[in-house]
Formats: structure tokens, sequence, C-alpha cells
């Protein structure tokens, strides 16, 4: 009897393996490592996740990059494969004092960390249904323990339930689509799928129909579209402040990026009998998402309603559904994580300012910042107007972008809607600078506690990286464009 | 390359930007921030004049033009350039920045705890902004420009300004760019149009120029860009952050919102709204001249009520901008060149009078009407100056205020003896708060004792103040100055909103606008 032994690509996973072998490195030298000397897995950590960025941009544009028909690294996998990335590493920066401050048990903070971008890369890669589960599934396991990991924290507990809850009633739906897909077209390859899609001659069938309307469901609870949005405030208040950050971009991008694949790649010439399902979703997380926010008197509760209504404005860019709105989505997840993750990392410097982590969480952390530590309110400024979208920040650019795909698709009051959603959020976004910039503390003080020099690198690097995208974009755009072309298979 | 073979314009644009950024270098030290913020923004002026001095009157077009590509796929550029429309707006916001600096030397003077630094530095900031909308021809650069200039102009008004000044800053921001954010849309739309015309993306100005539009599509870009433009300005009945943000802001950025970015409003009707939309102009020219006139009266009926001086100006200031609202959409060649001429004079005077406000208050600490009075035997210089700046602001043969006012009202004449007639009364009523203010201020006896040893005209306050009032005469004098560098671009202007009206109405353009927009739609995606 002949066994076939299936040929391997390794070059298509090697970004994740190389994560996920510094996952495991970080387990086994946790146990040689002393209380004291513990921080050193951060640096472990971060030299793999670097390792692993330089190596996607090494195998840019390369065409052999397809793991059976199960996972390819085509620029559009490996865009997102930076994205992630970089949230990564930001996040471990900023967990470098956060984590010894709080006392969560780095070993497994590090490696959880770890894996759960090995899933979000595995679930952007994934061109298989089967794929893009094991991909949802590696990276929620791992963030239901990460955002439960405090345990002295008692918010940290609710939101791991609510999370894990919730999560694994979205695994269900998924799941389900993904059957009904199967039991309709017999396959669960993406590209069968498409030429599936293509046969049809744009009839398209109920099953199909429900099948993504229930994926639209899991996904949504990933990325946190209204309605499926009830677990983030509490998931992101309750979990320690740089998992939150990474969650935050990290399960957002991995979510666009695999319902991308599955509505817009293998579903994208029926776009038209969807699209309004998108856009509905759309317009009303950005809505509900701005006008919660509106009254949040937590900085870190307000930012997580911010990152709904930002889901909001990504999926504009889907539901356009052209060229131009992949661009988009993915210059928008580009920039969104420099500016998101940037500003949970001012709630971990303001948490440390003021000895205790909660109260950095609240608008009476952050006032009179910029009189205490100009450096910090100047960046948190940045990140505030960069959310509003405040010109010439790369905010901006990344919403001109989605509403201009938008625009181009059709979807005029689409794009109608976003605008006065921004003008919404600037409401509460400005409140932020007003308490920092316009008030000052009752009692003077001299704060001796400084900023961790690692959250002032990663600070420093948020900061310039939307100043310079808004300000010269180019290099960026060209390679989302290019990414957005390897998506439609060009 | 330009003309020049030098970058002149993006140089004076990213001047102030660049000496702010060396501001933030120079610490603590105040005396060499002051020096500092003042000899960029006299520099800039002179290079300015340097550029006025290039500058050709027979050309229509752009001039100094600076352009390279920014983000090509989409067609932004960056693109700036200048035309007889843009000349004298540039100008006046180069003149205010020496005089808001010097300015901010008596305000810091008044407040030692204040922070320089970042004063000095946001204050440059927004001279930049402010040069650059003047100065953009591609519409994403405009915008950008357009809205960056809310930031430092937000925390200038919610870190020095008065009691309210969080409510009046944060009512500001809100206010722009809520009528900015519809504007950003009908950018879009516009590039969009152009790129189911054409193939490319392109946001230049005039690649738009020339691209026809339906009666519908008009319309409804006309709305949101005229909504923007509506609050800059503002008109009646959008102008509700205007008192508020004239009056708690520090005297220099108010000289700076009055003078300099009220008149964006004005120039973006200019360039905008009259060329690319000239049906909707003209369908909606009786609705906006009702509300500009309502503007007008109602602004100067309220002026006429107040007590706080800075106030009355505020409210006399909305009344003007009504009036030269008005000269716009009469959208002929008095009119335009009127409002421009107009937006120059409004910007010396209101200036001027913001400045005797904080003369009189850094004298007596208040700015009510009634704690004065009979100043004129105390501070008779300062009164006759202040007595020439309001003949100017009414519009006194001789005085800048006349040219301006007189070709407006040809202008709105020709198209309808009604509103040219209610504009009038404007005038009428202008006279008569101001002439009340010197009244109160000035005239009778001098009953407070505070107010019998006041110090006359300073020499700091004469290095302001005096080149102001002499500029009120040159145009005054010599209108010509500045009428005819416009002449050219306006008539072009016009000529292009003409040539572009779509003559017969078109009744189903509605469905025709929004079938060619979803064209290009939800099937173009998946290729």
């Amino acid at each position: 009897m002949e066994i076939s032994i299936p040929t391997f690509n390794f070059i298509a996973i090697a970004p994740e393996i190389v994560v996920l072998v510094t996952a495991l490195l970080v387990m086994v030298v946790d146990l040689f490592l002393a209380r004291e000397q513990k921080h050193r897995l951060a640096w472990l950590s971060l030299v793999g996740v670097l390792a692993a960025g330089a190596l996607s941009y090494a195998i840019w544009h390369r065409s052999d990059t397809q793991l059976q028909d199960m996972l390819v690294a085509d620029n559009y996998a490996l865009f997102l494969h930076m994205v992630i990335l970089i949230a990564a590493a930001l996040a471990i920066l900023f967990s470098v004092d956060y984590a010894d401050r709080t006392g969560l048990a780095q070993g497994e903070y590090y490696t959880l960390l770890l894996l759960s971008a090995t899933g979000m890369m595995l679930m952007v890669s994934a061109v298989n249904l089967m794929t893009i589960f094991l991909g949802v599934e590696i990276l929620s396991l791992a963030l239901y323990i990460l955002v439960g990991l405090n345990r002295a924290e008692q918010r940290s507990a609710e939101g791991a339930l609510k999370y894990l809850l919730l999560g694994a009633f979205a695994s269900g739906f998924l799941l389900y689509g993904m059957a009904l897909f199967y039991g309709q077209a017999g396959t669960t390859s993406l590209s069968a799928l498409r030429d599936y899609a293509l046969s049809l001659g744009g009839e398209f069938p109920p099953l199909l129909l429900v099948g993504l309307g229930l994926m639209i469901i899991g996904f949504g609870f990933k990325v946190a579209l209204v309605p499926f949005h009830m677990w983030t405030p509490d998931a992101y208040e309750g979990a320690p402040t740089s998992v939150t950050a990474f969650m935050s971009v990290g399960a957002k991008t991995a979510g666009f990026a695999a319902l991308g694949r599955v509505a817009l790649y293998a579903l994208g010439d029926l776009h038209g009998d969807w699209v309004w399902l998108l856009a509905a979703l759309s317009a009303l997380t950005m809505t509900v998402g701005n006008l919660a926010a509106l009254r949040q008197t937590s900085v870190k509760r307000m930012l997580a309603y911010s990152s709904i209504a930002h889901a909001g404005y990504i999926s504009v860019g889907l539901a356009a559904g052209n060229q131009l709105g992949i661009s988009a989505l993915l210059f928008y997840l580009f920039a969104y994580t420099f500016m998101n993750v940037g500003a949970f990392a001012i709630l971990i410097a303001a948490g440390r300012l003021e000895g205790s982590a909660r109260q950095g969480e609240t608008l009476g952390g952050l006032t009179g910042l910029y009189r205490r530590k100009p450096g910090l309110a100047v960046a948190m400024a940045f990140f505030m107007l960069s959310l509003a979208g405040v010109p010439p920040l790369a905010g901006f650019l990344a919403k001109l972008y989605v509403f201009g795909a938008a625009v181009e698709a059709g979807l005029v009051w689409l794009a109608v809607i976003g605008v006065i959603n921004s003008v919404i959020s600037a409401y509460y976004y400005l409140r932020v600078v007003a308490v920092m910039f316009m008030q000052e503390r009752e009692r003077a003080e001299d704060t001796p506690a400084t900023v961790c020099p690692a959250v002032q690198v990663g600070l420093g690097v948020s900061a310039a990286a939307i100043v310079v995208l808004g300000l010269w974009p180019a290099p960026i755009l060209d390679l989302a464009r290019q990414a957005a072309v390897a998506f439609f298979g060009g | 390359m330009n003309q020049l073979g030098f970058p002149l314009l993006s140089v004076i644009i990213f001047l102030p930007l660049a000496g702010a950024l060396v501001a933030l270098l120079l610490g603590k030290n105040r005396t060499a921030l002051k020096v500092w913020a003042l000899a960029v923004a006299v520099i800039d002026l002179a290079l300015a004049c340097v550029l006025l001095g290039f500058f050709d009157y027979g050309e229509a077009g752009f001039q100094f033009v600076d352009r390279f590509v920014w983000i090509e796929h989409l067609g932004i550029s960056y693109n700036v350039g200048v035309d007889g429309i843009s000349l004298w707006m540039l100008l006046l916001a180069a003149l205010m920045g020496p005089v808001a600096v010097l300015a901010s030397w008596k305000f810091l003077d008044g407040r030692p705890g204040v922070q320089a630094r970042l004063y000095f530095f946001l204050l440059l900031m927004l001279e930049t902004g402010v040069l650059g909308v003047f100065a953009a021809i591609d519409l994403v650069l405009f915008f950008i420009f357009w809205e960056a200039m809310l930031v430092p102009a937000y925390l200038l008004i919610g870190r020095y300004g008065g009691e309210r000044r969080a409510y009046a800053s944060l009512k500001f921001f809100l206010y722009t760019m809520a009528g900015s954010a519809l504007m950003l849309v009908a950018i879009i739309a516009l590039a969009a149009l152009h790129y189911q015309d054409a193939g490319v993306w392109s946001f230049d100005l005039q690649t738009l120029y020339g691209m026809p539009l339906t009666w519908a599509a008009q319309v409804w870009l006309f709305v949101a860009f005229m909504l923007a433009f509506a609050v800059k300005a503002p008109v009646w009945p959008l102008h509700t952050w205007l008192p508020d943000a004239y009056v708690e802001s520090p005297t220099p950025v108010t000289i700076l919102l009055a003078a300099v970015l009220s008149k964006m409003g004005i120039y973006g009707l200019i360039r905008f709204c009259l060329p690319l939309f000239p049906d909707a102009v003209a369908a909606a020219r009786p609705w906006i001249w009702l509300l500009a006139i309502i503007g007008i009266l109602y602004g100067s009926l309220l002026a006429l009520v107040q007590r706080d001086m800075k106030r009355l100006i505020a409210y006399s200031s909305l009344a003007h901008m009504g009036m030269i609202v008005a000269g716009v959409l009469a959208a002929n060649q008095q009119g335009v060149q009127g409002a421009i001429v107009q937006s120059v004079s409004h910007g010396l005077t209101v200036t001027a009078l913001f400045l005797f406000v904080a003369f009189l208050e850094a004298r007596r600490g208040t700015r009510q009407v009634d704690e004065f009075g009979g100043l004129w035997k105390s501070i008779p210089i300062l009164g006759t100056l202040l007595l020439t700046v309001i003949f100017a602001s009414i519009g006194l043969p001789g005085l800048s205020g006349f040219p301006g006012e007189f070709t407006m009202l040809v202008g709105i004449f020709q198209e309808s003896a009604a509103a040219a007639a209610f504009a009038t009364l404007g005038i009428v009523l202008g006279a008569w708060y101001m002439l009340d203010l010197f009244r109160k201020a000035f005239a009778g006896s001098l009953v407070r004792a505070e107010n019998r040893t006041m110090a006359d005209l300073g020499r700091r306050e004469a290095v302001v103040l005096l080149p102001l009032v002499l500029l009120m005469f040159v145009v005054g004098i010599l209108p010509n100055l500045v009428l005819r560098p416009t002449a050219a671009s306006v008539n072009e202007l016009l000529t292009r909103a003409e040539d572009r009206r779509v003559v017969l109405i078109d009744e189903s353009g509605a469905q025709a606008w929004a079938g060619t927009i979803q064209l290009d739609g939800p099937s173009g995606g998946s290729h």
C-alpha cells in the first residue's frame, strides 16, 4: 500500500510557524526565569514577532505561497499579517511594565498573546472554511483566557465569562453557516465556492444566503458589529489594558479579513444580493457605537464603544465591495492599529502615574495631563484626533478612503451616515483632549512617577506613525493596493 | 515649477509651521518666544509682499503654482496657487499674522502663568492652516487645511479663553466640523463623478471646473458645500457659535477668527460654489439673500443693545458678513469684486475694533460700555483713531469700507433692487450702533475717576494700530489698487460659471444623477 504524503509548502506558513515557535519557547524559558527576570520574556516575544513581520515582508509578492487549498500567503494575507504583528509588537511593548505591575502571570501571558496572534494570522491566510474556523478557535481560546487573566480583578472575570459564553455562541453560528455552505455547494474551499457562485449565473440560493447571514453573525461577534457587540464593553473594560489594546485591533483585523474572503471573494459575484445586509449593519454599528460612547465616563469603556464605531467604518469598505473598498479596509486597519493601541497605552501610562491602573482609565486620571506629562498628552491628542478623523492625521485619510469607496460603489447614503458619525464622535474624543489641555488638577502635585521606557518607545512609534501615514501615505497605500489586487485574484 | 523657479507660495504657507516647531525648542524663555514668533510672522508678511510684487495683474489663472502628486491613484496632489481671488485673502491672512502676534505680546504680559511656548506654537500652526486654505487648488488639500486649522483654534480658545472657554471652543469645533462633514462627501462625490466621466480620479479644481454637472447634482453638491461655508462665514441661523467664540477667545485669536477665518467661508463660496454649481447658485440666490438680510438686521439690532463691547463687535461682524455673502451671491463682476474688497476692509476694521476693546479692557479691566464715557477728554488720540476706524467700518467715502460696500451694492442692485435696498438698511443700522458705541464711551463728561487717568495710545499699540488705519485710508482713497488685480480672475470665473450652466432645467435630472453614480456600483467590485 502506498501512502501519498502531501507536499507541504512551508513558506506559506513560515510567519505563523515563527510566532508559534516563539510562543512555545516563551513557555519553556519561563520555567527557568526567576520572578524578577520574567520581563525578559517580553523581549523574547518581541524578537519573535519582529522576525515574523520581517519574514512576511520578505515573501511579499511571491506566487508560490499556497498550502494545499487551505492557506495562502498572498499579498492580502501578508499585509494583514503585518498589521497583526505590529499590533502584537506594540502590545508587548506596552505590557512590559504593566504585566509586572498588575501581577499577571507573565509566562502564560506572553504565550497566549503569541498564540492568539498565530490564530489571527491563520485566519487571514485561510482560504478554506475549515482553516478559517481553526484560526477563529485558536485566537478565541487564547483571548478568553487573556481577558480573564487578571484573577484579582472582578471585572476581568465578568468580562471573560461574557466573552466566553457569547464567543462560543458565535462560533456555533459560524459553524452552522459553514455547514450550510457545504450542504449547498459541496465544498469548503473558497475558490471552489467562488466557481460554484459563478456557475449560478446571478441566482442566489436561499441556503447560501442564510449561511452567509449566519457567518456574518459569527464574524460580527468577533469584530463587534452591532447588534452582536454586547460583550464588547465589558470584555474590553475588564481585560488587562494591554490585552484590550491587542484584541481590539487584532481580532477585528482577523475577523474582517476572513469575512472579506468569504463574502467578497467566494460570493463576490452575488455582492448585489447581500450588500444591503452589510451596509445596514455598518450604519447601525457606527451610530450605536458613537451614541453609546458619548455617555461614558470611563475612558477605557469609551474607547471600547469607539472601537465598535470603528468596526462600522471599516465595514463600509467591505460593503463597498470594490477594489478601492478592499484597499481602504486594509489601510484603515493599518492606521487604526497605531491610533487605537496607542490610545489604550496612554491609559496604561496614566495608570502608572496615578499609582492605580483603575484610576488611569477615567477622565479624572487624564485631567491636566498636559501640565504633568506634556509628551503623553500630545500623543493622546494625536490618537484622539486621528480617531475622530481630523486631517492631516492617518485617521482622516483612512476615512476619506472608505467613504470614497462607498461613493464609488453608489452607497452615498452610507458615506453621509459615516461623516455625520464622525462629527458625533468628535464630541467624546475632544472631551479627552479638553480635560488634558484645558483643565488643571485642583491640588498641585509633582509627579515623581515616570513612564516606562518601553511604553515611551511604543507611544513614540505609534504617534509618529499616524503623522507619517497622514502626510506620506503613498508607500502603505501602494502595498494595500497590491494586496487588494491579490485579493481579487489578480 | 512656477514662474519664479522658487516655491515662494509654499514657503509662505509653511514658514509659520516651521516657526511653530522651532518655537517648541525655545523652552520657557518668554522674550525669545515673543521675538521669534514676531520675526516669523513679519518675514512671512514680507514674503507675501514679494509675492504681491511679482503678481501678474493681467493673468486670470493661477500663479506661483507648486504641485506634486501626493496620492497618485486617487488623483490627489499637493497643489497650491494664487489668483486674483485668493491674492487679497492670502495677504490679509499674512498681515494678520504679525498683528495677532503683537496682540499676543500684550495678552501674555497680562498672564504670567500662561505657557508661551504652546501658545505661540498653536498660533503659528493656525496661521499655516488659514494660509493653506486660501492657496489650495486641490479639493482634498483644501479640506485638509480647512479642518486642520480647527485643532489649533480649538486649543487656543479652550486653553487661553475667557470664563466659558470650554463651551465656546467645543461649540466652535463641532459647528465647523458638522458643517464641513457633508462637504467632504460632496468633494468625494465630485471626484467620483469625474471618475465615471473620465475613468480617472481627480480632486484637482481646474480639472473639475471642466466637468459638466446635471441640475440635480448641482443642487445636492451646492447644499453640502454651502453648509460648510455658511457655518464659517457665518450666515444666519448658523451663526450661534460666533458670539461665544469671538467673545471667549483671547483677543489675538478673536482677531484671526473675525478677520481671516470668516473670510474662508466667503472665499469658498466664490472659489467653489459660483463656478461649480452656477444653476444651483442662481436658484438659491433669493433664499440665501433672505438669510443674509435677516443676518444683517439681526446682527445689527443685537449689536445695538449690547453692553459688552466685544460682543457688540462680534454681532456687527455677523451683520457685515451677511452683506458680503449677499454680494457674492449676486454672482456678477461688481458683486464678487466688491465682496473681495469688502472682505479686506472688514478684516482691517474689525481687527482694529477688537484691538480697541482690548486696549480699553487692559486699562480698566472691563469691557462694559457703561463703565466708560467722556474718554475723549482723557485719551484724545485713541478717540480720534477709533472714530476713524468707525468711519471706515460704516463705509464713509475715503475710507476702506466705502468702495467695497458701494461696488457690492451695485452688483446686488443689478439682480434685485429690493435686496439692495434691504442691504442698504444694514449700512444705516451699522452707522447707528457704531456711532452709539462711540457716543457712550467717548462723548459726554468724564464721570468716573478711573477714566480720568487713563494712558493714551502707547508705543506698542501704535505699532499695531497705525498701519491698519493707514491701510484703511489707502484702500479708501485708491480702491483700484485692490480692485484691479481681482478683475481678470473674477471675470474668468464668472465666464466659466456662465458656460457651465445647464440652460434647460432637466426635470429628470434627479434620476439621471442617481443613476450615474450607481453605474460603477456594486457589480464593479468583483473582478
